[in-house]
Parts: C-alpha cells; sequence; structure tokens
C-alpha cells in the first residue's frame, strides 16, 4: 500500500494505518489522522520538504519521513 | 472590582491554536486581564475577571492553545491541569472551549476530552464571519454536543453577553461526564488497576465533592495514554507524577498498545458521523490558497521570504537606532542633571552610574524587544509565520533545530535578548532551549565596535582586507552557532531531538487585530522589564560596585590631587585625571581580577588590561571599549577613537615587543565571537527557562569554546610563525 509521502498530489486518498512507535502514532491519531479519514497533499515545500497537507479542511506541514509512515488507498 | 476568594467562580479557556482564543479572552476580560508565567516553566499565564451578573464576576484563565489533552509538551500539561484541577490549578467551575466553525469536527475533539473528565463546558464557535455560511446551527450542534453553544465575533463583541450568560447557567447545572467511547474487558481491567492508584486529590470525589467513576475512568485512561513506559524511549517534556500513579500505569501497560488507540478511534468516529454533518459544507480557503502560490512557491515564495525577513533584519539593526540611542542618551542627561544636583561623592556616583546607569541598560532593550515583538505578533496572527517553519524546515532541521528558529537566530545579529524572547513561538521546550544556546553565538550588535576598534587599531592591510575580516567574523557567527546546535542535539541529553512528529498547522491568512497585535507586545515588554529587567539592574549594580570600589590610588602612587592641582594647561590637567582614573580602575576589585585573570588569558595572548576589559563587557560587550578606554588612560573613547587605537597599537609588553600583535587581535576577535560575555543574554535564559542550569551551561560551554579557539588560534598562529 502507497504511504502518504507517495501519493501524487492534489488527489484525495484515504488513511488505512499509522504506523511508527506508539506516542509517535498516538500524537498523529489525536490530530486526526485516523484510519477513513481523507487526507490530501496539497503541495511540497520548496526543498522538497515538509509536505503541505489538508484533513478535514485544515492545512498542515508534515514531514516527508513521518507522512511515510502512514499507509493510505489513493 | 470584587475581591478574590475560594467562592469565586473559576473558569478556563481552552481551544486549538490559530482558533481565535486570544481575541476571545481579550474581548471577555478587557483591562483586567494581567499575564505572568506559570511557576517554573516559561509558559504564560493570562488571568482575568469576566462579569457573570450583577455582582458576581469569575476569574477566567486562559490556557496554551492545545489540540488535545496528551500532555506531550508543558504547554498540554498546563492545559490539562487546569482543565482537570489539579498541580497546583484550581478545580474549574466550568471550561470554556471555542470550537472553530469553520473546523467544527477538529476542534471539537479538546471539547469531548474535556466531557470525559466531567468538567462543565460551554463552547464558543468562533471564527462565524469566517464561515459564514458554512456554520452549523448552534441549537443542533449544542443538541449533538451536550452543552451550551454560542456563536461570537469577539470583535464586534456580538455574541459575548449571550456567553457570559451561558456560562452563568452552565455553573448551575450537574457535572455529567460523557464518553463515546467504551472500555474492552480487557481495558476496563486495566483502568480499574491505575484508578486504584490515582492520588486522593484527583479523584473526582474530591475535586467535584460528588465521586463519578465515569470521570475517574477518563483520567485513568489519560494516564495510561500519556505516561510513557520506561522502556518507551525519551519523550518530550517529563511529567511529574506521583510515583504510585506511574508504577501503576506501568504494570498496567503493554510495550505497544493498540488497545489505548480505540477511545481514540471513537471519538474521531463520533465527530466524523454526527459532527462533521452539522457543517453545512467545506469551507473556502481559497483565498488562502491563492496566497499560499505565491508564498510558498519555488523562487517567488522565497524571494517574499528574503523580502520579509530583511526588513525584519534591518528595523532590528537600523531602525531602532535612533531609539535606542535617544535611550542611551537620555538616561546619560537624567545622570548628569542628579550629578550635578548632588555635586561629587560616593553616593552620587552609585546613583548615576550603578542605578540610573543600570536602569538605562535594561532599557536600552526595549526598543528592539518592542519592534521585535510587533513584528512576530504581525506575522504570528496573520498566519505567516508558520509558513516561516514549513519552508524553513528542511535547512533548520538538519541542524536538529526547528524551522521556527529561524527568526530568532536572525534576530539574534541585531541582539541575543529579544531574540531569546522571540524563541516563545516554539511550542516545545526541549526547541526553545536548544535555540536560546545557540542564538547568543550569532554576531549581535554589541560585538561590532569591538570588532572595529581591534581590526582599525590591529589588523594591518587595506580596507578591503579588514572589510573581509568583519564579514568573515559574520559567517564565523552563523557556522559555529549551527554547528553547536548540531553537537549539543546529539550530546545534552534533554536537547536531544525527539521522534514525534512535526506536525504544524498552517492556518489560513487573516488580518492580524492590531489591538491584539499591540497587547502581546506590550505583556511581552513588560515581563521583560519586570522579570529579566530586575536581575539586569541587580548585576549592573555589581558589576559598577566591582570596577568602583576600593576609590583609592595605590600605594606609592603619585599625588594626583596635588599634580592637577598644580597642572600648567587644561590639557596636562586631563591627561593627569584620565591616568589617576587608570590607575584607580587597575587597582580596583574588578582590576585585580583582571590581573588574577591574567595567567588564564595569557595562553591566548591576553594581558591583564584585556583582562579588566572583559570583565567590563560583561555588562555588555561595547563597554569593552570604554573600559579599555579607562585603563590606558585615554578618557572617554568608543570604537572610533584615535587615541585608543594609538594606545593599543603602540603598548608594550614588559620585554619592550608589541603587546597587541595582529595575531593577538584576531585571538580577541575570536575570544569575543564565542564568549558569552553578556549578563543580560544570561539573565533573559535564566528568566525563560525559569533554571539556574541553563544559564550555567550557556555560560560555561561558550567561554570554554572561546578559550579553546583562541588558545588554538594563537598558539597556531605562534608555531607558524607568526607573532
Amino acid at each position: 500500500m502507497p504511504t502518504l509521502a507517495e501519493i501524487p498530489l492534489g488527489r484525495p486518498a484515504t488513511v488505512r494505518e499509522v504506523k511508527g512507535p506508539r506516542a509517535f502514532r498516538r500524537r498523529l491519531l489525536e490530530m486526526g489522522l485516523v484510519p477513513g479519514t481523507t487526507v490530501r497533499v496539497v503541495t511540497v515545500a520548496p526543498l522538497g520538504d515538509p509536505l503541505q497537507i489538508e484533513v478535514r479542511g485544515g492545512q498542515w506541514s508534515i514531514r516527508r519521513a513521518e507522512a511515510a509512515e502512514i499507509e493510505v488507498e489513493p | 472590582m470584587t475581591t478574590a476568594g475560594p467562592q469565586r467562580p473559576q473558569l478556563v479557556l481552552a481551544g486549538n491554536p490559530n482558533v481565535g482564543k486570544t481575541t476571545l479572552f481579550n474581548a471577555l476580560t478587557g483591562l483586567s486581564a494581567k499575564v505572568s508565567n506559570y511557576p517554573g516553566i516559561t509558559v504564560e499565564r493570562k488571568r482575568g475577571t469576566v462579569k457573570l451578573s450583577g455582582d458576581v464576576a469569575a476569574d477566567l484563565h486562559d490556557l496554551p492553545g492545545t489540540y488535545s489533552l496528551n500532555a506531550r509538551s508543558s504547554e498540554e500539561q498546563i492545559a490539562f491541569h487546569a482543565i482537570v484541577g489539579i498541580a497546583g490549578s484550581p478545580v474549574p467551575d466550568a471550561v470554556v472551549i471555542c470550537i472553530d466553525a469553520t473546523q467544527v469536527a477538529r476542534s471539537a475533539y479538546l471539547l469531548l476530552q474535556c466531557q470525559e473528565l466531567g468538567a462543565r463546558c460551554v463552547v464558543a464557535l468562533t471564527m462565524v464571519d469566517e464561515a459564514k455560511t458554512a456554520t452549523p446551527d448552534p441549537r443542533a450542534l449544542g443538541a449533538l454536543l451536550g452543552c451550551e453553544v454560542v456563536p461570537v465575533v469577539a470583535r464586534t463583541r456580538s455574541g459575548l453577553p449571550e456567553l457570559v450568560a451561558a456560562i452563568a447557567r452552565t455553573l448551575q447545572t450537574e457535572r455529567r461526564p460523557r464518553a463515546h467511547w467504551e472500555a474492552s474487558a480487557a481495558l476496563r481491567a486495566r483502568l480499574d488497576v491505575v484508578k486504584a492508584a490515582l492520588p486522593a486529590p484527583w479523584t473526582t470525589a474530591a475535586r467535584y465533592g460528588t465521586d463519578l467513576p465515569a470521570g475517574d475512568d477518563a483520567l485513568a485512561l489519560w494516564a495510561l495514554t500519556c505516561i510513557e513506559l520506561r522502556t518507551g524511549g525519551t519523550e518530550d517534556d517529563e511529567l511529574d507524577l506521583p510515583e504510585a500513579l506511574r508504577r501503576a500505569v506501568e504494570t498496567a501497560s503493554t510495550p505497544d498498545d493498540v488497545e489505548l488507540d480505540r477511545p481514540i478511534l471513537a471519538r474521531w468516529t463520533w465527530l466524523d458521523l454526527e459532527v462533521a454533518k452539522l457543517a453545512k459544507r467545506q469551507v473556502n480557503r481559497r483565498r488562502t490558497e491563492r496566497i499560499d502560490r505565491f508564498l510558498l512557491h519555488r523562487v517567488i515564495g522565497f524571494a517574499a521570504f528574503m523580502a520579509v525577513m530583511t526588513v525584519l533584519f534591518m528595523s532590528l539593526f537600523w531602525w531602532s537606532d535612533p531609539a535606542i540611542d535617544g535611550v542611551d542618551r537620555l538616561f546619560k542627561g537624567l545622570g548628569e542633571l542628579v550629578r550635578g544636583g548632588l555635586g561629587e561623592g560616593i553616593f552620587t556616583d552609585f546613583l548615576v552610574d550603578g542605578v540610573i546607569g543600570g536602569v538605562g541598560s535594561v532599557m536600552v532593550f526595549l526598543p528592539q524587544i518592542l519592534l521585535l515583538f510587533l513584528f512576530l505578533g504581525f506575522l504570528e496572527d496573520c498566519g505567516y509565520l508558520a509558513r516561516v517553519a514549513y519552508l524553513m524546515d528542511r535547512i533548520m532541521r538538519s541542524m536538529n533545530l526547528h524551522g521556527r528558529a529561524f527568526v530568532p537566530m536572525l534576530s539574534g545579529f541585531a541582539c541575543a535578548v529579544p531574540a531569546i524572547l522571540a524563541t516563545r513561538t516554539m511550542e516545545r521546550r526541549r526547541d526553545r532551549i536548544l535555540t536560546m544556546m545557540v542564538v547568543p553565538l550569532m554576531t549581535c550588535s554589541a560585538r561590532l565596535p569591538v570588532y572595529t576598534l581591534v581590526i582599525a587599531a590591529l589588523i594591518p592591510g587595506a580596507r578591503l582586507t579588514q572589510a573581509l575580516l568583519m564579514v568573515g567574523m559574520y559567517l564565523f557567527s552563523v557556522i559555529t552557532a549551527l554547528i553547536a546546535a548540531w553537537v549539543m542535539s546529539k550530546t545534552v541529553k534533554p536537547l536531544k531531538a525527539k521522534r514525534l512528529p512535526f506536525l504544524i498547522e498552517l492556518p489560513p491568512y487573516r488580518w492580524p487585530r492590531w489591538r491584539d497585535v499591540l497587547r502581546m507586545m506590550w505583556g511581552k515588554s513588560s515581563m521583560f522589564l519586570r522579570e529579566a529587567g530586575t536581575v539586569i539592574l541587580g548585576c549592573s549594580i555589581v558589576l559598577w560596585a566591582l570596577l568602583a570600589f576600593p576609590r583609592e590610588l595605590p600605594k606609592g602612587s603619585p599625588d594626583y590631587a596635588a599634580m592637577i592641582e598644580r597642572a600648567p594647561s587644561e590639557q596636562a590637567r586631563q591627561s593627569l585625571a584620565d591616568a589617576r582614573a587608570g590607575e584607580l580602575l587597575a587597582n580596583s576589585y574588578g582590576g585585580r581580577l583582571g590581573h588574577a585573570l591574567e595567567p588564564a588569558i595569557s595562553p591566548l595572548g591576553f594581558d591583564w588590561k584585556i583582562g579588566v576589559g572583559i570583565i567590563g563587557a560583561f555588562a555588555a560587550r561595547e563597554v569593552f571599549i570604554s573600559t579599555l578606554g579607562i585603563v590606558f588612560s585615554v578618557g572617554e573613547a568608543d570604537e572610533g577613537s584615535e587615541p585608543l587605537r594609538q594606545a593599543l597599537k603602540e603598548a608594550k609588553k614588559p620585554d619592550g615587543s608589541r603587546a597587541y600583535t595582529p595575531l593577538v587581535g584576531l585571538s580577541l576577535m575570536i575570544f569575543f565571537a564565542l564568549a558569552c560575555q553578556c549578563m543580560s543574554t544570561l539573565a533573559v535564559v535564566r528568566r525563560e527557562t525559569a533554571s539556574l542550569r541553563w544559564p550555567v551551561f550557556l555560560f560555561t560551554y561558550m567561554t570554554a569554546l572561546a578559550w579553546i579557539v583562541s588558545f588554538l588560534v594563537y598558539q597556531g598562529g605562534r608555531l607558524l610563525g607568526f607573532s
């Protein structure tokens, strides 16, 4: 399954699983990145990292390495 | 005003960042708001009073903005303690929660957590002017959330009386914990273990006066979720927890605990199913997206970024200059006035040089602090500061610094004091402290006069070489600061990078409210004056005393008084007075300390005179020059002073060779670049970290670094045949 770091820009995808160590994963879940949530990578920062994503109508900056822990279904 | 008492209702104001909480707080409390710090940490504590009805007033505590109550950072811990009413916080009678009408489901997550704990909640629905027709129906939302929902526009004060009335009504209701998850049998057993270990004052029975098992369950779940296993790796900010509770959590925990994710998922499921459908449509973010297309653009975005940062830097560096000069002149004038009125004497000296000079050395920071916070407040409120972190994250992260560390480090070129205050824009303590530890390495404007003097007096060569050397000093400071950040983040335990997600919200662009910006600017500045200012003043007085006492000439020195009396000309009289001042200083405690330092600094090429200068420079680096002026008996001197340059050039060692060679000059500049020769910086770090450990660490590592590098430069240069 692709991760949030790999999907094409602008196309919505659905979160399937959040990986990574316990505290890290729980943090992402608490921010609302739970399975079933629609996410979209809006753009990539000029230096290639981090990514700008949209979740529940809000926009966030997330590092590429962290986005790679989030499995999504396009 | 009514007097504070235990019977007075206690309210807390909670909410996510960027939901207009500060504006609402300001509108609700008006001029009664007071800003201070939570004891022991530097999270701002804001309190004010709200008039509920007739003569009933309540205390309103503004909490730091948080997305959840997970207690990973000190801000979240504060919010959690205040909402529950433990760890020194009063038990709140009601919690006012800001919910962003443009992102209802997301911002209601915090509300669910508060309700589980048994808090009485009132919702202030903010940003309704932005959500416009997408705003959910407050009544339907209230019915769903089980609490009163009042739409407010703090800017126009619309909805505020209704909100206050809703708070007053909510205070009369019973506490009923409400949860959207159910514990499985396995989780149930573990919750009971932890519940039994809750300290007595934490239980609902103690806090609310009624036993609410569901509320205790929520607290136990919180403990299970937030307290990391000892083996679980480093966490952000350590929680100070009762030992019995920590042990209970450890027995009830398993290394990777999917079971505990379930309540989080259940909350979101409920929010997505029930609450999200009340939002009538997606809020239009097209304006923000359009602006972002420019401001985050590969080329235009960076150009815009450079432009904004240049303006910020210029304002700190140059625009504040007239104001700084004004403050300087004001206090000099005041000193002269007092001296004129009181006549010469020890008390006059104390008042003029110690106290008035000391207050001046505090006030002189004010123009830059005001300007920097005016900028920061504006950039933060309009949403650009979050973009700075986004743009800079890649570069700053490679040194394990936060993207937001960029602005403080840039400000460090002007002055470390406002720059250290600006580290507050970062959420995590670790990021703040790491930035504070490297900001003082940046070439601040107080180092410039020292470099100018040393280069002009001691470095031979054309203008171009001298100019290049100056540029080199700037580059050197940037490189050392970045390397130092990297090294410290790898070696100093509390500064090590944590593996927690780095999510930054990029809020929609909004017009800042000037009143909020100005209020914040004034709050920060007055806090600086109150808290750091007093320390700086104290240090100035001590330093003054060190260089002013004892007020006697050493034995065997000529009788200056008689000689000045007999001096044939005004010029001769002046030079005699200068010589006398030089001898007095050399004989002062500070002067003797300079002598005592000589063995320690002679390997760097410095003699005791430089030693005295270094001690004087502790007040502020540029004081090095005026102190040297006195030591060399050339009277008042600045970096352009020709007599001082001559004196430095012509100074001889006892063996007749030149005392200050170009190599000594280079070593001296390196020393000034790296040493923490600044009591104000240390005072501010002391204040901002709320500990003695960090300023001591800062001073120690910078001094050691300065000594070692200067030693290598000086001794290495000599080995290579430079003198």
